[in-house]
């Protein structure tokens, strides 16, 4: 580490914002707006998590013309089509050039800590010390894989999602996939696709149509009210934050994907993975209610939509109203899976992923390592964290929840740095 | 939704859980229960089992009185039929926790319970605690649980109340996954 690290040859500015993705530099924008002092510190590139860490086929799972960020939104020719990884670092860079932020690439941030009322932030390019800070470093840091990984039997591979880019990745055997949400069930296709028999281990998950009369399921989640329903109205937050991804893929025909799509193209369903018996995989029995917890839950949101357009707009103008087949689960699904006899050869953990804060040495963490706050608003004044699932709306998830929440803060941010 | 009014009362004091809920997230000592449960042999397959102390909070606690269970198998295992057998006491404690949660889940969506009816039915192939076939197990093969409710909701939100009940149970997670279970004996 430099010299300059540490004692007093820190660096001064008011705000430190650490992560340029599209939280950091959306925050960025709105400092500049107010003429505040800061820099934003990033480990790698710009959008170095989406540059690194994600599969080659990944599209996002929001249309183009929802991606928008404070003062900067798509301005392509297909506002209803899919970014690929590479088009959405493009916007990206593309943003960070336009509002000419403060970024320092390639300056991983190796610990905050409290320094007499403010903080200092040292990274392996010199310490600074700011009135406040800025987390804005992933949701996804570190793929969350369950404990029973400990016990998988010796000779079956295993890997994360990001580690795994493409089939081509894979050994030719079966493959065990863990996990239903978004990432699960994408992976878990093209795995299929590949020729390769496919297990899905299904927890809970959430289920939607790609399109529901006549627009994107997230035309209607904006529409009908959903995508803003704030955090402090959310009958249990703790649960709304940990949600799966939904179920959906963009692509340009705008298929649905759900765990009946993956049966018709050959996808074995068994219960969540609980655990091993030697080299017996044992799975929960209750696959058969989280499927019905879904399908209702897709249910009651449809209905929502429905109701929705009865009470605002002229029903008739829209398609008539759809619902879908219910998850075909097996009377009896098996309960145990022998992994040899089955030649499944690679276990792949879509089983969600975790921001990573292990140089954040403010007291702000709670035991699972999370960092406790009320819509972005740390316990340690002028700590602040943005980008997280449902951080102060349910559309924080998605790359347009983005300016609600960076604004929202700036404006608290603004009331403390007057203070 | 707090400021809605409530109208369903099904005798659960869901403010009660949701209070405990908020209290024991960040306190996981608190949290963790001991349930414990004494048996003692009476005579043939007939044995009877109580409960009494329990432990959670921080501390024991006792039920308000001790209470006892006795079972036994059949006539036609050739045995005196003095009470239930094990198998149906299980279905019992899982019919038990399932109707708890469909009542505590129908108050916290303020829907009102006229009645609630469950009938539970596990086939069981006997050859395998004979030890006829090694490839039968022991257990059931599967368990039907079947529920009739009244109640001023529609089919979907009945549908959804079993749902979520079966979501937070404790003895449908019990049932239906592995835990590891330490059995050790001694001589006095």
């Amino acid at each position: 580490m430099p010299r300059r690290s540490n004692g007093n040859a820190a660096r001064n500015t008011d705000v430190v914002v650490i992560g340029a993705g599209h939280a950091g530099l959306s925050f960025s924008h709105y400092l500049a707006e107010s003429s505040i002092d800061h820099v934003v510190l990033e480990r790698g590139e710009i959008a170095n998590s989406w540059r690194t860490e994600r599969w080659d086929s990944l599209t996002l799972l929001t249309p183009n013309w929802q991606c928008k960020v404070p003062g900067f939104s798509y301005s392509g020719d297909d506002p209803d089509g899919f970014m690929t990884v590479p088009e959405l670092v493009g916007f990206i860079d593309d943003y960070a050039q336009a509002t000419s932020a403060p970024v320092r690439t390639h300056t991983p941030v190796n610990s905050v800590r409290p320094d007499d009322g403010r903080y200092r932030v040292i990274t392996s390019d010199g310490a600074w010390r700011c009135r406040a800070v800025i987390v804005a470093s992933g949701a996804c840091n570190i793929p969350s894989v369950p404990k029973v990984e400990a016990f998988v039997p010796e000779g079956i591979h295993t890997l994360t999602p990001h580690q795994y880019r493409s089939p081509a990745d894979l050994d030719d055997g079966g493959v065990m996939v863990v996990g239903a949400s978004a990432t699960g069930l994408q992976l878990a296709e093209e795995i299929l696709q590949s020729g390769r028999k496919v297990t899905i281990a299904t927890g809970e998950h959430v289920r939607m149509p790609r399109r529901y009369r006549g627009h994107d399921i997230f035309w209607w989640l904006d529409k009908v009210g959903i995508s803003n329903e704030r955090y402090d109205e959310l009958d249990d937050i703790g649960r709304a934050r940990r949600l799966p991804s939904p179920q959906l893929v963009g692509t340009p025909d705008n298929r649905t994907l759900d765990l009946n799509a993956m049966l018709d193209q050959g996808a074995a369903l068994v219960g969540r993975l609980m655990g091993f018996n030697g080299r017996v995989a044992q799975f929960s029995g209750s696959l058969k209610n989280v499927c019905a917890l879904a399908d209702l839950k897709m249910n009651r949101m449809l209905k929502n939509i429905d109701e929705w357009l009865e009470e605002n707009d002229d029903p008739s103008a829209y398609p008539a109203p759809e619902r879908y087949e219910f998850t075909r689960v097996a009377e009896s699904p098996p309960l145990t899976l022998d992994l040899d006899k089955q030649n499944i050869r690679t276990i792949l953990w879509a089983t969600g992923f975790r921001p990573d804060y292990s140089w954040l040495e403010v007291p702000v963490l709670n035991s699972k390592g999370m960092i406790r706050h009320d819509g972005g608003v740390s316990e340690a004044p002028g700590l602040y964290v943005i980008g997280l699932p449902v951080l102060r709306r349910r559309k924080s998830s998605f790359i347009h929840g983005i300016e609600d929440d960076a604004r929202d803060l700036h404006e608290h941010l603004l009331s403390y740095l007057h203070s | 939704m707090a400021e809605q009014a409530r109208t369903a009362d099904n005798g659960v004091n869901v403010q009660a859980l949701l209070e405990a809920k908020e209290a024991l997230t960040d306190n996981a000592d608190a949290a963790h229960f001991k349930w414990r449960a004494s048996c003692e042999w009476l005579k043939g397959t007939h044995a009877k089992s109580s409960v009494e102390s329990y432990y959670g909070l921080g501390e024991e606690h006792k039920h308000v009185s001790k209470f006892t269970h006795e079972s036994d198998h059949p006539l036609v295992f050739a045995s005196e039929d003095n009470a239930a057998t094990p198998v149906e006491i299980v279905l019992c404690g899982l019919a038990g926790c399932l109707t708890a949660g469909v009542a505590a889940v129908a108050q916290n969506r303020d829907i009102q319970l006229k009645s609630v009816k469950a009938t539970l039915e596990a086939p069981m192939n006997i050859q395998g605690i004979l030890g006829c076939d090694e490839d039968v197990r022991n257990g059931f093969e599967k368990i039907t649980v079947n529920y009739e409710i009244d109640a001023d909701a529609s089919q979907e939100d009945i549908e959804a109340l079993v749902a979520q009940s079966q979501k937070r149970s404790a003895v449908f997670d019990i049932v239906a996954n592995p835990t590891n279970v330490a059995v050790s004996a001694t001589k006095v």
